[in-house]
């Protein structure tokens, strides 16, 4: 679960970190306001969407008068702001930081995020701040650097050092960075986070170290136990259709192809997608109805699939292990006739009592395609909708 | 014989009283050995009790004392899952199975460096399977875990996956084209987990009754890489690889930051070429992995 930049900075000020001093806001008149308390003379008015790239995007400018707080804030406040993570369409911007300005001398990065292969949390941290992370990675990866971090230890002293002097941290502020890093790290550990970012962290003229911009991902499997972090989730920022799917204990992700398909875990999902694409077409989705493919889910799952003006034909690949094969296909002919079905379905089935259901599927009376392999069930999805 | 587990392995199950745990339990007892193998479950609250005409303890290491059992496999719901994988490996059982999905990944972090540090100061070593997996099978003679058992058959060939049903696709191909299994191992979806490709491999490499493996990995994470790599120094066998997610978009499971860390190493197509580098017999169309596998021997 993602989270906005004005929250991230609440939970970083929770657990000690120095961000500016902001306020979060809804309306033009309320940046103005936040503005005129925050005092002093140069402001910084900050859309908060989902997604990084907002300054190239247009949406974080610098004030310097009441009244260029108002300019921006209604320029800012509503725009569909595109930026290299949003996709074309761009995301609408519905809220706004209102931040002081800062005395910046120099811009780090640093984050904290679980590494699979050593098992411990990887705290990073990078000299070149602010820009594009992924960036510095692929041209200069020597910048990044990392400490693993033992979680049955904790962050040390000696490797926030490392790091803060390893990305040239002025001694006199050493101690500052280290703080800051062990606070990261605890806040990251406690709120069950999978991805704890600050970039920049700045250095000011008078040696203190802030987080100027901060991004959180939460474990969604962990969120049981953060009543708080759940209250900062923003449906509108979120994919209506995800969602909708989420309710239904359903897996879904939507693509840019045609095809629509529906399947039984993971990575049988995938393996689906990849075959439709090798014989010619392009997913609409991805779809995991789980264990449980009842008739309820996947009415549920092909009402969802088809509110995607894109897709052309349906493609349902179960493996029928505990659940049965003839009990899918019921479930299956019942959800084609209950969404009126009008688009070309290609059905693929094995496992336990197969033929049982192809021969349910074959009587139904509806025009349902059945395959034996994933292939020939993604060939004749192809040939259909072209 | 076979990896990890046979006819004569005797089995705890944790989480034995909850709805999914009595319901696997009994499909495993019908599977072949599995009358004689399933020999006791857990449940503090429950202890003296049985189920199946399995005898219930109060603990794993009571379980353990009792029965012999060396093995576990857990249905204890996420929340008390990383707990009841732990208590195993204080019994110092032989290896857990972790069918839970859902489980915190701080969890397991936790857990997993637990289990590290005991192994560092001279503990026992418990392997952990999983979690978020389908457990493992040894055709005709045990079953751990959820997957269908009938499409299985005895035979020479090693499976190993993360994903379950992609697991079960390629043993249904085998069997439909008359290729039995020596085991099928899932290792779990979950970023934080036991047992990886690569140590599956290295049984496999060993085990006498194993001929040729099918590998299957997925984006994310740098697991298969290891395999393959250690596949290229050390195994003698022929393999068949394929990853799933080639169609699959860039940062939607994982944050950016999560695939930097692996060296943009995770993407379907660049394991896919690390793999083939290796010397695997790659395929990018699932339905041949058993084909593939057969033109090989």
């Amino acid at each position: 679960m993602k989270i906005h930049e004005y929250q991230a900075k609440e939970l970083l000020r929770k657990y000690g970190v120095v961000t500016p001093r902001g306020f979060h806001t809804v309306s033009v008149d309320g940046a103005v306001k936040a503005a005129e308390e925050l005092g002093g003379k140069i402001w910084v008015v900050k859309a908060q969407i989902h997604a990084g790239g907002r300054g190239k995007g247009g949406g974080v400018k610098l004030a310097r008068s009441l009244d260029e707080v108002r300019q921006h804030a209604s320029d800012i406040l509503g725009m569909q702001l595109v930026t290299h993570q949003t996709g074309p369409e761009g995301q609408k911007v519905r809220n706004l930081l209102i931040e002081e300005g800062a005395d910046i001398q120099k811009e780090y990065y640093v984050a904290a995020l679980t590494d699979r292969a050593t098992q411990k949390v990887a705290i990073m941290a990078s000299s070149e701040g602010g820009m594009d992370i992924e960036e510095v990675a692929h041209s200069t990866p020597e910048k990044i650097l990392k400490e693993f971090v033992d979680p049955l230890v904790g962050l040390t002293d000696a490797q926030a050092e490392n790091l803060a002097r390893g990305i040239g941290v002025p001694e006199a502020s050493v101690a500052k960075a280290v703080d800051a890093l062990k606070r990261l790290y605890t806040c990251y550990m406690e709120t069950d986070a999978s991805l704890a970012e600050i970039n920049p962290l700045i250095l000011e003229g008078n040696g203190n170290i802030k987080a100027l911009d901060a991004k959180f991902n939460f474990d969604s499997n962990a969120l049981y136990r953060h009543p708080e972090i759940v209250d900062f989730r923003d449906f509108d920022e979120e994919d209506a259709d995800e969602i909708e799917a989420s309710k239904f204990d359903l897996a879904y992700i939507s693509l840019d192809g045609n095809i629509g398909c529906l399947v039984n875990g993971a990575g049988l999902a995938m393996a689906t997608m990849d075959t439709i694409k090798l014989f010619g077409a392009e997913p609409a989705n991805f779809l995991d109805v789980g264990g449980g493919a009842t008739t309820e889910k996947v009415t549920e799952a092909f009402k969802i699939m088809l509110k995607n003006p894109k897709v052309k034909g349906i493609l349902v690949n179960i493996f029928g292990g505990i659940m049965k094969c003839d009990t899918i296909a019921t479930g299956v002919v019942a959800a084609a006739k209950e969404v009126n079905l009008s688009v070309p379905l290609v059905v693929r089935m094995k496992g336990t009592n197969e033929d049982l259901g192809k021969k349910i599927l074959a009587e139904s009376g509806l025009p349902i395609i059945s395959a034996d392999t994933m292939a020939e069930a993604a060939t004749k999805i192809v040939a259909a909708v072209k | 014989m076979s990896i990890l587990i046979n006819k004569d392995t005797k089995v705890i199950t944790q989480g034995i009283t909850g709805k999914t745990g009595q319901f696997h339990t009994e499909k495993c007892q019908e599977y072949a050995n599995g009358k004689n193998c399933f020999v006791a479950g857990v449940n503090p609250k429950k202890a003296g009790e049985k189920i199946f005409d399995i005898p219930i303890y109060g603990s794993v290491k009571e379980a353990a004392a009792e029965t012999g059992a060396t093995v576990s496999v857990i249905y204890v719901p996420p929340a008390g899952a990383a707990n009841a994988i732990w208590e195993a490996c204080e019994a110092d059982l032989d290896l857990a199975i972790c069918i839970t999905e859902g489980i915190p990944v701080r969890d397991m972090l936790i857990v997993r460096n637990k289990m590290k540090e005991k192994v560092a100061k001279g503990g026992k070593e418990t392997l952990l399977l999983g979690p978020n997996c389908p457990g493992l099978i040894t055709p005709d003679e045990i079953k751990i875990g959820i997957m269908p058992g009938h499409i299985h058959r005895k035979g020479r060939i090693g499976v190993v996956s993360r994903s379950g049903t992609l697991t079960y696709e390629a043993v249904a191909q085998l069997t439909e084209i008359g290729l039995g299994q020596s085991s099928a191992v899932g290792i779990g979806g979950d970023p934080i987990n036991g047992l990886k490709h690569i140590d599956v491999m290295r049984m496999f490499n060993d085990d006498p009754d194993t001929d040729a493996v099918i590998m299957i990995g997925e984006i994310g994470g740098p697991d298969e890489a290891e395999a393959a790599q250690w596949c290229k120094a050390n195994m003698k066998k022929p393999i068949v690889g394929f990853i799933a997610g080639v169609t699959a978009p860039a940062g939607k499971r994982m944050g950016h930051a999560g695939a930097l860390i692996s060296g943009g190493a995770d993407t379907a197509d660049a394991k896919l070429a690390i793999m083939e580098e290796c010397g695997f017999t790659v395929t990018r169309n699932p339905s041949e992995m058993a084909k593939l596998l057969k033109a090989m021997l």
